[in-house]
């Protein structure tokens, strides 16, 4: 007997078995390659910690150099105190939003062939399209920047995306975040306006005034509450 | 059925007389958003021939079960559960290159490309058949994409696959870039050429 293709038990019995068929294959899927995926995010994560340094190891080299460079990381507080946690652990994107005395803060202490220490930050914010991201390395003085990296999800090709690119992000090498331990946020800006005063400034890229907009307000947000932690004379 | 075309024909009418994006004029959306670059477009282009060709040959082998009043639904499960696990395999796989599509890999459940063959071939033809359909529609599809791309990446950004083929001296001597190719109306005025070209080579394709 051949079945009535159109009747509702048949459609219902039909999907329900597609649906169920699916969803098996797609957590199978999900269950097997979930390890492999975690891997990859965190290696492109030390990836991007390490490019703030200047140093882009080969793509199966990024563990073992992030592992000999990053001597120690730990979390701060707005007071500048030690908490515990693991820095790597932290989810920078949710915690720029929270008030900056709540927030945990990564710092990750590189130290370079020489014996020279860096300390590199994170920070999180929003560009035009998506969300941007960063890590911004200071010398060991703590006040003055040694390299910076960005990233964005989807801003424009060719104008706003141009934030990952050297020519913008060599700029900010010795620029200011600290000056008489007060915190001089970096600003960004276009050909002929003026930055704040005492503070140092970069320039924008051309077409991309809100993505680079973007970048400052990064900075200032999620850079700002380090400013204990960088003015201490010790810790 | 159509079995009056060869299947040389099924395979590669798609590629230039048949092409779905310009001859059909489908998928026009992701040509316009990955093909700043050439290497997110290649990619893109083989995502599409792998999820064409297997769900053209899944919806062919399910073809005389399926209940017509739910037939879409049916075929759009098929293509979403596809189309999550190659983004899944992209992300385990190729990373880098999973970042950069980002939100398009799951847009081709939305491609109109998919549906159209998926409706009018794979509904009514074997397997064997629908897998080449799917995959001739895929290479056309992937064709146009890579010609786009190539352009808008070595106008608009002087490189080919990241790597800078415009030479220094070049742009010494006042070149620059072009912005506009690095935005999609750039992608919709070069497939319009692509258009432009081929009618005029084929005349077949000529609207009278």
């Amino acid at each position: 007997m051949r079945f009535n293709k159109n009747s509702n038990v048949y459609i219902l019995i039909y999907i329900v078995a597609l649906v169920l068929v699916t969803g098996a294959a797609l957590a199978f899927t999900s269950v097997s390659l979930k390890e492999r995926q975690n891997e990859n995010v965190a290696v492109d994560k030390m990836r991007q910690i390490l490019a703030s340094i200047r140093i882009a190891p080969a793509d199966n080299e990024v563990t073992a150099v992030f592992d000999s460079i990053i001597t120690s990381q730990f979390i701060v507080n707005a007071s500048g105190e030690q908490v515990a946690g693991e820095a790597f652990d932290v989810d920078v994107a949710a915690q720029v939003s929270l008030p900056a005395d709540e927030r945990e803060l990564p710092v990750y202490v590189a130290t370079l062939p020489g014996g020279i220490t860096k300390y590199i930050l994170p920070a999180y914010g929003s560009g035009l399209w998506g969300p941007i991201w960063g890590y911004v390395s200071l010398n060991e003085d703590r006040a003055t920047i040694y390299g910076a990296y960005f990233a964005h999800q989807g801003e424009t090709p060719g104008l706003g995306a141009e934030i990952t690119k050297p020519q913008f992000t060599d700029q900010f090498e010795n620029k200011r975040l600290v000056q008489d331990n007060r915190f001089t946020p970096v600003s960004v800006l276009k050909k002929g306006q003026k930055p704040e005063p005492g503070c140092d400034f970069v320039d924008a890229v051309s077409g991309g005034t809100i993505t680079s907009r973007g970048v400052a307000a990064m900075l200032d947000n999620s850079l700002a509450p380090y400013t204990k932690f960088l003015t201490q004379s010790d810790n | 059925m159509a079995d009056n075309i060869s299947y040389k024909d099924i395979l590669f009418n798609p590629f230039s007389k048949d092409n779905p994006v310009v001859v059909q004029v489908l998928g026009i959306c992701s040509v316009l958003a990955v093909t700043a670059k050439l290497e997110p477009a290649i990619v893109m282009g083989l995502s599409v021939i792998a999820v064409l060709a297997f769900s053209n040959v899944i919806i062919s082998f399910m073809r005389n079960t399926i209940p017509n009043a739910i037939r879409i639904i049916v075929q759009l499960v098929v293509v979403a559960g596809l189309v999550i696990i190659v983004s899944e395999l992209l992300k385990a796989y190729a990373y880098n290159v999973s970042l950069q599509l980002s939100v398009y890999i799951s847009l081709i459940i939305t491609n109109c490309i998919l549906m159209g063959r998926l409706e009018a071939f794979a509904m009514g033809n074997r397997p064997w058949p629908a897998f080449l359909d799917g995959v001739g529609n895929g290479i056309g599809y992937a064709i146009i994409l890579a010609i786009v791309a190539f352009f808008r990446e070595l106008f608009g950004s002087g490189t080919l696959f990241g790597y800078q083929v415009v030479p220094d001296a070049l742009y010494e001597a006042g070149y620059v870039n072009n912005g506009l190719m690095i935005l999609p109306p750039m992608a919709l005025i070069l497939v319009a050429c692509i258009i432009w070209v081929q009618r005029s080579y084929n005349k077949s394709l000529q609207e009278k």
